[in-house]
């Protein structure tokens, strides 16, 4: 189902890879060789591409310490944990042995970003593959010592052993460097049927700490002689500093310093609190001068749709379909809607001897240190990002924003830690959105029922604007030297951003699909959990059932209908097994929804089933029940991925039916809980489900933003099953609907 | 000077009287269970039991807890020695990124020092102030649950000992 536009970027990675593997392997003429016949050599495994060498990822100490560095980072999504187990089924220790180093430009491998659901196929993939190609190594070092066949050895409990029992501790084997060696295409990887630890659900080893009270955030640092500081925030986009009169503030108890650069505006404090009496002063005392800039809330879409915009074919057909025997067209929307972490942002900066440390709950320490590096106008090496768990963030929040104030705050205030972190207002008013969208979509329907030609638009912004350059960081633009953001760049496809899953994976014959790229930000966005295939699934798989309603056909056996691919109608046909779809009984008021996706078509294949409730009186709606099954390739930690998948679930109902950003003229009005609800227990279903499909061998699929897609869709359809009205913007709000119903 | 009692210790503490008392536990007593979330009294990630209340500690200055009887997560057990609601949450797996985690225990804590045998709607009810964002609440639900029980069977085999 990849169409060729699709699949041309993704071969020239794979050769790309390929040729530089060749080049570190073969003699050169060789390479040429290979180069014009295009048969590369196998690429190596996940990120051992880009960083080949196999002690980058494990070292062993002479004692038998073992430390695994990963360029990842632990977000809360239990990837700590995955990665060790890979690595002890690997060495065959136990878990409780092996000590990780997560994303840290002075330890780890460069991974860029951990995003996009790729932890578990980049990183995941090089450990398995380093820890066993590691093993072999140490084993055929005890087999050369012991003077016995490799064979006749075996790996266990950090020893290697001899059939006659002797034994050789790892510890004692890696004199000399043994492990720094180049990774090789292929390892040895233990068969799946012999697994200890791969596919079992192994408790999540962060969970202990943050049940308990431990130093578990980068919230929760305190450094020796740390102080602390708020910035002033400017009360909305483009909007400047007039004159602020900071001496009385200055003399406030426990006040450091002022910082005053351009707009941007900033109070240092020995204790939090002070810092917080002193920024609350200081803001009193700020005179803005403040643009109005937006469009009005009610003419956002109208207004979307005349920005100028630069189309991006994501596979266009050649040659005119078959005239249809039934069309159906329809448009959707999306408002902004935000991340929301429960923890604002925060960081830890510490500059001294013309260095500076940061501890950053970002998503990416490489790309954000050449950022600062940038921003502060300093070498690359002298900038040290240490990532530290932060509160949940789903995405590009306002992580590296309080990275950079840290980074400014601490060249301000040398010698001792600055610790920032941003107030509720600030985080819910200054992150990037997840863009507004829309979308336009018609089919024709051939005389069997099958869909026969389909058109697709998708207009967005990008979905991402992250680091890799200072004016990426949100306080670099209120400097009196501001650095602008820069106009940010298409991803390309197969993954791409707004139109990532616009492409469907059904069958159909003949498609035109276009990405409608807007590069003109309105309000402030990046990458939200899932980027654009959460709004082009919920589109796809709202018009699926809206094309099964106009073919007569049961949703389900109508999805199936338009899919090969095994797996993907395997977890379909299993989620609606287990939701009971063929025997539903509709209770009034009572409605059913299916969705399925494969997140990017690349990732794991999630199908989702729910039933909703509608109050007629308020037009309240309500998930009951939620039934998932996914695939997400070879499971390591089966409960891992069935807690993302919950999650997802949840939190892609709580978008779906709750929430889009306020603004006004001038000013984001979403600025609290109250002003941007989000889901509470009680709108919580009563139950949720989750099948994991588990394909031992098979290449790890990224699941963690599998179900954001679906979930809306399936939320829409079981709106549509409760009550015969189709509502076509995100979100399905309680007034929304009652307006739908007529009450 | 304030005084208070944290986890059963006595504290004296020197602050401006009307510091919320996040700020005292998380600067000056140097605990970390409760967080800041929204200071607004929006999203209980600041949850701590003052005298078996739940409490916004974002909001409440501290000179109103003069003598009160504070408990935060750090005193209903350790890493090794985890408290039935510690343990449940670690049996469940009830946590995503955790930020909200020890605010939702405190609660849970309150409840069930109330209502030993609250019904699921209670639960909810009881819950209904505190966010979490990452979408853990089937399990956080579960993991009260499964510690009511566990704390109600222990209070019927051993009534003194096993107060929750
Ligand atoms: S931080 Fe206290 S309620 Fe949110
Ligand atoms: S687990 Fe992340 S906010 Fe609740």
């Amino acid at each position: 189902m990849i169409d060729a536009l699709a699949a041309r970027p993704s071969r020239r990675r794979v050769l790309a890879g390929g040729a530089l593997i060749v080049s570190f392997a073969l003699a050169p003429r060789v390479l040429l060789a290979q180069t014009v016949q295009g048969a590369a050599a196998p690429p190596l495994p996940g990120s051992l591409k880009t960083e080949p060498m196999l002690d980058a990822w494990i070292r062993i100490d002479a004692d038998g310490a073992i430390t695994v560095f990963t360029g990842k980072a632990e977000l809360g999504q239990g990837i700590a944990t995955a990665l060790i187990q890979l690595a002890a089924e690997e060495l065959v220790v136990e878990p409780a042995t092996i000590h990780l180093v997560t994303a840290d430009t002075a330890r780890t491998p460069n991974e860029g970003f951990t995003a996009g659901s790729h932890s578990m196929q980049d990183s995941g993939t090089a450990i398995m593959n380093a820890a066993a190609q590691a093993r072999a190594i140490l084993v055929k070092a005890a087999a050369d010592r012991l003077q016995l066949a490799p064979e006749r050895l075996k790996a266990e409990g950090g020893a290697v052993i001899a059939e006659d029992g002797r034994r050789v501790a790892y510890g004692e084997l890696v004199a000399g460097a043994i492990l720094h060696v180049r990774a090789a295409p292929r390892s040895d990887l233990i068969d799946p049927k012999n697994h200890r630890l791969i596919g079992k659900p192994w408790p999540r080893i962060d969970i202990p700490a943050k049940v308990t009270g431990g130093v578990a955030f980068v919230q929760d640092l305190r450094l020796p002689d740390m102080v602390h500081a708020r910035v002033v925030w400017p009360p909305s986009y483009g909007a400047t500093l007039k004159a602020v009169d900071s001496a009385p503030v200055e003399t406030m108890p426990g006040v450091l310093k002022v910082v005053r650069n351009g707009s941007y505006l900033a109070v240092i404090a020995e204790r939090e609190y002070q810092a917080i009496a002193a920024m609350r002063a200081l803001a009193d005392a700020a005179q803005w001068d403040e643009t109005p800039t937006l469009p009005t809330e009610d003419e956002l879409f109208s207004y979307l749709a005349r920005q100028p915009s630069q189309l991006i074919p994501v596979r266009q057909d050649s040659g005119s379909p078959p005239p249809p025997v039934q069309s159906v067209a329809a448009r959707y929307r999306r408002a902004y809607q935000m991340h929301g972490s429960i923890g604002p942002s925060c960081a830890v900066g510490l500059f001294r001897d013309d260095a500076l440390t940061l501890w950053t709950h970002t998503q990416g320490v490489f790309p954000l240190r050449a950022a600062v590096a940038e921003l502060l106008a300093l070498a690359p090496e002298k900038v040290r990002c240490i990532q530290v768990q932060g509160s949940g963030c789903y995405g590009h929040n306002a992580a590296d924003d309080a990275a950079a104030d840290a980074a400014l705050l601490a060249r301000a205030f040398p010698g001792r830690p600055v610790r920032v972190q941003w107030m509720r207002e600030q985080e819910h008013s200054w992150e990037p959105y997840g863009p507004a969208m829309l979308t336009e979509v018609s089919a024709g329907l051939d005389a069997a029922g099958k869909i026969a030609q389909w058109h697709y638009r998708v207009r967005s912004n990008e979905h991402s604007t992250r680091p890799g350059t200072a004016g990426n960081l949100m306080p670099a633009w209120h400097l009196a030297q501001p650095v602008a953001l820069p106009v940010p760049k298409p991803i390309p496809l197969p993954e791409g951003g707004g139109d990532r899953n616009a492409l469907p994976l059904y069958t159909i014959p003949f498609a035109d699909i276009v990405y409608d790229f807007v590069p003109a930000m309105t309000l402030r966005v990046s990458a939200l959990r899932g980027l654009g295939a959460y709004m082009n699934v919920f589109t796809i798989e709202s018009f699926m059932d809206e094309l099964a309603l106009a073919a007569k056909a049961d949703p389900v056996a109508f999805r199936l209908r338009h899919l090969e691919d095994p797996r993907a109608r395997d977890v379909i046909t299993l989620a609606a097994e287990r939701f009971g779809w063929s025997n539903y009984r509709r209770q009034p008021g009572r409605g059913r929804g299916f969705a399925f996706a494969r997140y990017k078509n690349l990732g794991a294949y999630a199908a989702v089933a729910v039933e909703a409730a509608l109050e007629h009186e308020t037009g309240r709606l309500r998930v009951i029940r939620a039934v998932a099954a996914t695939d997400s390739g070879e499971a390591v930690n089966p409960d891992g991925i069935r807690n993302q998948i919950e999650g997802g679930i949840l939190q892609s109902s709580s978008w779906t039916l709750y929430e889009s950003v306020g603004f006004d003229r001038t000013r984001i009005t979403s600025r609290d809980w109250s002003s941007y609800p989000i889901l509470r227990f009680s709108a919580v279903p009563e139950s949720v489900e989750v099948h994991v499909i588990d394909r031992p061998g098979q290449p790890f699929l990224g699941t963690g933003e599998a179900t954001q897609g679906p979930t809306a869709g399936a939320i829409a359809n079981a709106l549509a099953d409760a009550a015969g009205i189709r509502i076509r913007e995100l979100p399905l709000t309680a007034e929304r609907i009652k307006q739908a119903i007529g009450v | 000077m304030i005084e208070l009692t944290v986890n059963g210790t006595p504290h004296r503490v020197d602050v401006d009287p009307a510091t919320p008392l996040l700020y005292v536990l998380r600067d000056e007593l140097r605990l970390n269970g409760a967080k800041f979330g929204c200071g607004l009294g929006q999203c209980g990630a600041c949850t701590v039991m003052a005298e078996g209340e739940a409490i916004y500690s974002c909001l409440t200055p501290v000179a109103a807890l003069q003598g009160r009887k504070i408990t935060t997560v750090e005193g209903l057990g350790t890493a090794d020695n985890p408290g039935p609601l510690q343990r449940a949450f670690i049996a469940e797996q009830a946590a995503q990124c955790g930020y909200c985690i020890a605010g939702m225990i405190l609660r849970a804590q309150a409840m069930l020092q109330r209502n030993p045998s609250p019904s699921d709607g209670e639960i909810r009810a009881a819950m209904e102030p505190n966010l979490c964002r990452c979408g853990t609440h089937m399990r956080i639900l579960r993991a009260i649950r499964r510690a009511s029980n566990e704390m109600r069977t222990a209070s019927a085999q051993n009534p003194t000992e096993a107060r929750p």
